[in-house]
């Protein structure tokens, strides 16, 4: 197996809390991630995935733990760890005063590039980004989405091997972050560079990373692939429903079925589906496989089947299961575990 | 790279705006400008000298005072740029910390450079005459004391990251006493005499008398090294200062 391009050991971050209590943010993080991927941390706000990304590109040092970026110790060695690295902060990383082809210049003077080369490699992203049109603007002036890929033009200006990127569509229409994903796929594919990102959004996740690290509270409570997850540790649901007078003998017959099959929890949930039916349903792994079985040992059985669903699990689905608690409903809320910065201009 | 590289590459960055975008020097004039329009002719009214000699005394202080105004702002640029986040991006790159801030310190010397030639210039019309040598050298304190300055502004906006509104309040309580108390609008020695002990200890006092005898070729004053004193210690103090809280700045 090859060097992975990032290996932490037992990485911890605390922060001081209000009073005596201290704040874990993150807690004793191991993982190495391998180059070439694109691996997404997944959880609510505050569960510690930026911190992690800051320690990670020396933004913070760490409490307590080791871990190398691109082979250089993220205490020890910060300057090679910056030097190999492109990263995207949360917020906007141009500055508000500042021309895009400016700024993309000065980013690439100060990573070492030549005058010349830095003056390619902008002109080289402003056109592949599609910012030809704004380049000489004032960043003030450009709009959220044209910011986030002037965002991508600045972390990618060194052709780093690694990408870091926390958040990188957060706050973005639903259009500008479908054209934001298009770009960051498009660059990765031209540079062959490995992707870490941070999300709470969960089609993101799934969508496009090869690789899910769920972190909740400071601690990783998941790493796989977005498919294994959901079929480890969800489950894909069928929901059929039928007279109300084949009841016991469908449950039966779902039981039997499912615990052939391997399900963990072969029991149906039943309840009233209205119009003298029932509705019953159960958790299997590969729904789609056993559904037309199910259908058809039901029907042998003499229980009419009069509707049948299957739905596969989102990973939100993972992180219920994982938690209790939903993603999707703790990404309205924010917590605040690090911290924030306060007083921005209105 | 080397601290000098890394410096002058932040150096030319933070100077792109303001060579975009001239009009904002322009504008900064403002101030200085209303005071040798309005405050010359009434010093010059109350004291009973001509225009002419009355500014040979007071562009100096105005030139202090352009300094001290033009770059006590500058830490403000740095704030929003660590509350927006391109600061945070900044810190990411491989250039050093110290250059973050020694690069941005430098940059200050250029306006305030030009400002105060183009001051000098706008007041040799009604009478202002320098000692050209000894105005260059009055200009290169100013840009030492502009960088010290400029660093301090810079550690003030790192220090109110998280409450923005610090960052005024300690300027506008501040600014205006530095002022009064350096000389530059009246002479302190017409006044009480606690308000000339506390101005011992103000540095920009002494930048106001090296440059009020450099304008008039006198280079052998005490005042001159003593200028230069105040302005190196300001600078380094800035730096010292500037840097640690550089290092701190996320």
């Amino acid at each position: 197996m090859s060097t992975p391009i990032i290996s932490a050991r037992k990485l911890r971050k605390v922060f001081p809390g209000k009073g005596q209590e201290e704040v874990v943010a993150v807690a004793d993080l191991t993982m190495d991630i391998e180059e070439g991927s694109l691996t997404a941390f997944l959880g609510p706000n505050g569960a510690g995935k930026s911190t992690s990304l800051r320690m990670l590109t020396t933004l913070m040092p760490p409490t307590s733990g080791t871990a190398t970026v691109c082979g250089h110790d993220i205490v020890k060695h910060t300057a090679q760890v910056r030097a190999s690295i492109g990263y995207i902060g949360q917020k906007n990383g141009i500055s508000p005063y500042q021309r895009l082809r400016d700024e993309l210049q000065s980013q690439g003077l100060m990573y070492g590039l030549g005058r010349t080369e830095s003056t390619r490699r902008t002109d080289e992203l402003i056109e592949a980004l599609e910012l030809g049109e704004v380049a000489d603007r004032r960043a003030q002036s450009l709009s959220g989405g044209q910011k986030r890929r002037a965002d991508i033009a600045l972390g990618l200006i060194p052709q780093p091997r690694l990408l870091l990127l926390d958040e990188p569509s957060t706050g973005l229409d639903p259009q500008s972050r479908a054209n934001l994903w298009e770009h960051i796929l498009q660059m990765r594919r031209r540079h062959g560079m490995t992707l870490l990102l941070t999300t709470h959004y969960l089609d993101e996740a799934d969508q496009f990373a090869e690789r899910v690290l769920v972190i909740d509270r400071g601690q990783l409570i998941a790493d796989d692939t977005a498919p294994r997850l959901k079929a480890t540790l969800a489950g894909d649901w069928i929901t059929v429903t039928v007279p109300t007078q084949t009841t016991t003998t469908a449950a039966e017959v779902i039981r039997t079925t499912a615990r052939s099959s391997g399900a963990r929890d072969p029991e149906p949930d039943i309840s009233d589906a209205g119009g003298d039916s029932q509705r019953l349903i159960v958790t299997v792994d590969r729904g789609e496989n056993l559904l037309p079985v199910l259908i058809r040992d039901l029907d042998a059985a003499g229980a009419q089947v009069l509707t049948a669903d299957l739905d596969q699990p989102t990973l939100d689905d993972v992180f219920l299961t994982l938690t209790g608690r939903s993603l999707r409903e703790e990404s309205q809320t924010v917590h605040t575990a690090e911290p924030t910065m306060t007083g921005a201009p209105q | 790279m080397s601290i000098a590289a890394d410096s002058l590459h932040v150096f030319t960055r933070e100077l792109k705006p303001v060579l975009r975008d001239p009009f904002q020097l322009v504008f900064s004039l403002v101030q200085p400008l209303t005071f040798l329009a309005l405050f010359g002719p009434l010093l010059s009214g109350t004291t009973g000298q001509p225009l002419s000699e009355t500014f040979q005394w007071f562009v100096p202080g105005i030139l202090v005072m352009v300094t001290l105004f033009g770059t006590a702002m500058t830490g403000s640029n740095l704030l929003y740029e660590i509350i927006l986040g391109s600061h945070e991006r900044m810190l990411v790159t491989p250039v050093s910390r110290a250059a973050l801030l020694v690069g941005r310190a430098c940059k200050e010397m250029v306006p305030l450079v030009v400002q105060a030639a183009v001051l000098c210039l706008i007041a040799a019309f009604f009478g202002f005459r320098p000692h050209i040598p000894g105005l260059l050298l009055g200009l290169i304190l100013l840009a030492i004391l502009g960088m010290g300055l400029g660093a301090l502004s810079y550690a003030l906006g790192i220090a109110a990251r998280k409450e923005d509104w610090i960052f005024w309040a300690v300027q506008q309580t501040v600014l205006f006493p530095l002022m009064l108390l350096s000389g530059i609008l009246l002479p302190l020695s017409q006044g009480p005499h606690w308000m000339e002990v506390i101005s011992w200890f103000n540095p920009l006092t002494y930048l106001v008398d090296a440059l009020r005898v450099l304008v008039e070729g006198d280079f052998a004053d005490p005042a001159v090294w003593q200028g230069g004193i105040a302005a190196a210690l300001v600078t380094a103090v800035g730096l010292a200062v500037g840097i640690r809280s550089m290092r701190r700045s996320l």
